[in-house]
């Protein structure tokens, strides 16, 4: 994991241009009624404009509650999903409504990790077919043969070479897992989008996972979208981290910032409702309990979006969308009426 | 609760035996690929409003062992052996009719996934109603309004409407809430809670939790909790069984667990979790290796293949022979290694403590 300080991101932020930047990324899905006349008669709002950018061999983590939309942005992110607005530019390219065949070279550039290694390896396939697919989708020769790269590659990723032709099923769940690393590192990529890549996976092997990801990522210089329910996790990999509500970003900062000075009391109420494995420190810390489910997304609450389980909740909060402003340190920015700092952990 | 069932816990208590005692239980599957031994020998005890944790990785036994106690494996191929003692009653050789009565009265389960533990076709209300009404005579109308408030109880809004939905029509957090108000509908005096907050989020998984907590509170019942979720133990549990392979690695209060750990699987499963307060680029240090398979157990200790410390036991042991839980200190910490107490001591606190 590379250590950047928040004065280097500013620098970075300030001079080079970031690897990935999306811009007011919108993904509306529509509800329907009717079968043969269908009439849209509403929509899904899982992705409601949000900004990230990514720098080269940096790790952005992605992190909410289920439906957030944390898992559709990354589909936006690789183009698996067509954005109902805003754009996706990668080093300076715009790949928001390119053509499949356009989207083709990028692919080389931007893989993804998915979350269940069950359902992400076609079980038909041996190993071999399933990482030597990204060198023949993409007609890539490699020195020595596909055969050989395949190799390396798996034993890059802690897999025995000589497994080449074994089946999906006749691996563990980890092992799957590192199955699709070497997959999505087949083509030498700078982004890679992790979706949950370690939650489906037990705690000794989790770190596995993660400790080989972080190699990669100095061996490779690899930026990742670390997408993730889990903020421990989350708190570990990352060097900025975006926490998502209901579709939008409601605060960015570096890591450490993040976690010792957050501002929105929705990353407040996250933080607290993590049980430490540390029984003592349970025991003094100050826990916030969000009160019933997160609102659905097809009609979501006016204003800040937060406001229906937020204790501090004020007329303004119902009647005008707080922007993401910069607070705080340098990179710190924050969507709320009413931020301010609180320790949670 | 029924007059009879008060009765049978005062004289329990009165004797001073546990109110749940587990000793040597094993389960295992005949199958095609030879025996699955997924549970080994084990034993804990566990008093009226007091919780235990078990820990452990998947396939280590930990919902077998659950299972076994709500006579689940009744009637499968499974061999069950040992003894569960509930409220001094035998369960394990139980017959089938006699724990139906049990299962539902005095024990209940809370499985992981809510979707999958209720029936899609009925309403959650009438599944709440029929669990109640199989243990008691009573007219349909009770039932009804005993399963309101315990749906109005567990947090639900406005149950007397959501009685009529269905499961599909609740979120996961409401449907985890109305299925725990199922395992209450009896007053249960002991809860299985099988990963009940794996497939929720923090916020929710923090609602459901205190909830457990605060229902425990109220009806003093006893909680066992398996999870892999260390946080989820240190929030819950009293005490903690780490279960590796079948087998009791290491047993005892939580917090000797998690600050006077001594067996290389606990330190390790208490170094490779990642901290959320605490910050810096440290490497978390992973078991190597996999889990064993159950049906061929490594020799000697279960986690021998994948422990970094062999080199402190003379001889060789570890791959010779399974170590004995022997208890440690005094309060009641047990511990199956077999590398030497105080060697194992002075490596936690000059290897493995500084890097948790």
């Amino acid at each position: 994991m590379s250590t950047s300080t928040a004065a280097e991101q500013v620098i970075r932020a300030g001079q080079g241009e970031a690897l990935l930047e999306v811009k007011g990324l919108q993904r509306y899905f529509p509800v329907t009624r009717g079968i043969v006349f269908q009439r849209q008669v509403g929509a899904v709002k899982a992705v409601d404009g949000i900004d990230l950018s990514i720098h080269t061999g940096e790790t952005l983590g992605v992190v909410g509650e289920s439906g957030c939309g944390k898992t559709t942005t990354g589909r936006l992110v690789t183009r698996l999903d067509e954005p109902t607005g805003g754009s996706i530019t990668f080093e300076g390219e715009d790949l928001t409504h390119l053509s499949r065949a356009k989207m083709r070279p990028f692919r080389r550039e931007i893989q993804m990790i998915f979350q269940d290694p069950f359902s992400s390896l076609n079980p038909r396939q041996t190993i071999g077919t399933i990482i030597a697919a990204p060198f023949q989708i993409q007609k890539v020769d490699s020195e020595g043969g596909t055969k050989k790269a395949v190799q390396a590659l798996m034993e890059r990723v802690g897999l025995n070479p000589e497994h080449y032709n074994r089946y999906p099923h006749e691996f563990s769940g980890g092992q799957r897992q590192r199955i699709g690393v070497a997959r999505a590192l087949a083509l030498r990529p700078k982004l890679i989008v992790c979706d949950e890549p370690v939650s489906a996976l037990d705690v000794s092997i989790q770190a596995q996972i993660v400790n080989l990801l972080e190699d990669l990522q100095d061996e490779f210089n690899l930026a990742y979208l670390f997408i993730a329910h889990d903020l421990s996790v989350i708190r570990h990999i990352s060097d900025r981290v975006a926490v998502m509500y209901l579709g939008k970003v409601v605060e960015v900062a570096d890591r450490d910032e993040l976690y010792n000075h957050a501002r929105h009391p929705y990353t407040h109420a996250l933080l607290s409702a993590v049980p430490e494995a540390d029984p003592d420190a349970l025991a003094h810390r100050e826990r916030i309990r969000l009160t019933g489910d997160v609102p659905s997304p097809l009609n979501p609450p006016s204003g800040c979006r937060f406001r229906t389980r937020c204790w501090k909740a004020q007329d303004i909060c119902a009647e005008q969308e707080p922007p993401l402003v910069q607070i705080g340190a340098p990179g710190h920015q924050a969507a709320c009426h009413f931020p301010e700092e609180r320790d949670v952990i | 609760m029924t007059e009879s069932v008060t009765t049978t816990a005062s004289t329990s208590a009165g004797t001073g035996k546990p109110f749940l005692e587990l000793k040597n239980l094993q389960v295992h599957f005949p199958t095609d690929d030879g025996l699955v031994k997924a549970v080994n020998g084990l034993s804990f005890t566990l008093e009226r409003g007091k919780t235990l944790g078990i820990v452990g990785e998947s396939g280590s036994g930990k919902s077998v062992s659950s299972l076994a106690i709500m006579g689940l494996h009744k009637g499968s191929r499974a061999k069950v052996g040992g003894e569960i003692w509930l409220d001094g009653a035998e369960l394990v050789g139980m017959s089938v009719p006699e724990i139906r009565r049990l299962r539902g009265q005095q024990v209940a389960m809370i499985f992981q996934d809510p979707l999958s533990a209720m029936h899609p076709f009925y309403r959650v209300g009438d599944q709440l109603v029929e669990a109640y009404r199989v243990h008691n005579e009573v007219p349909k109308s009770v039932a009804r309004k005993r399963a309101i408030d315990l749906l109005d109880r567990v947090g639900i809004p406005s149950p007397d409407k959501r009685f009529f939905d269905y499961p599909h029509q609740f979120s996961g957090g409401m449907r985890q809430r109305a299925m725990i108000a199922m395992a209450l509908m009896c007053d249960p005096q002991l809860l299985i809670a099988d990963e009940p907050t794996t497939a929720l989020d923090v916020t929710v998984q923090a609602q459901i939790l205190d909830l457990m907590m605060d229902l425990q509170k109220e009806f003093n019942s006893a909680i066992v909790i398996i999870t892999h979720d260390l946080g989820v133990v240190a929030q819950m549990a009293q005490d903690v069984v780490v279960m590796y392979g079948g087998r009791v690695v290491e047993a005892g209060p939580v917090r000797e667990i998690f600050y006077r750990p001594e067996m290389p699987y606990t330190w390790g499963l208490l170094g490779s979790i990642p901290r959320v307060n605490r910050g810096g680029d440290h490497r978390l240090k992973s078991i190597r290796g996999t889990p064993p398979s159950l049906i061929n157990l490594p020799k000697g200790c279960p986690f021998q293949p994948r422990c970094d410390y062999q080199q402190h036991v003379e001889g060789h042991s570890c791959t010779g022979e399974v170590p004995d839980l022997l208890q440690i200190g005094t309060e009641d910490h047990r511990v199956r290694c077999h590398i030497e107490t105080g060697q194992r001591k002075k490596l936690f606190t000059e290897q493995i403590k500084p890097n948790l």
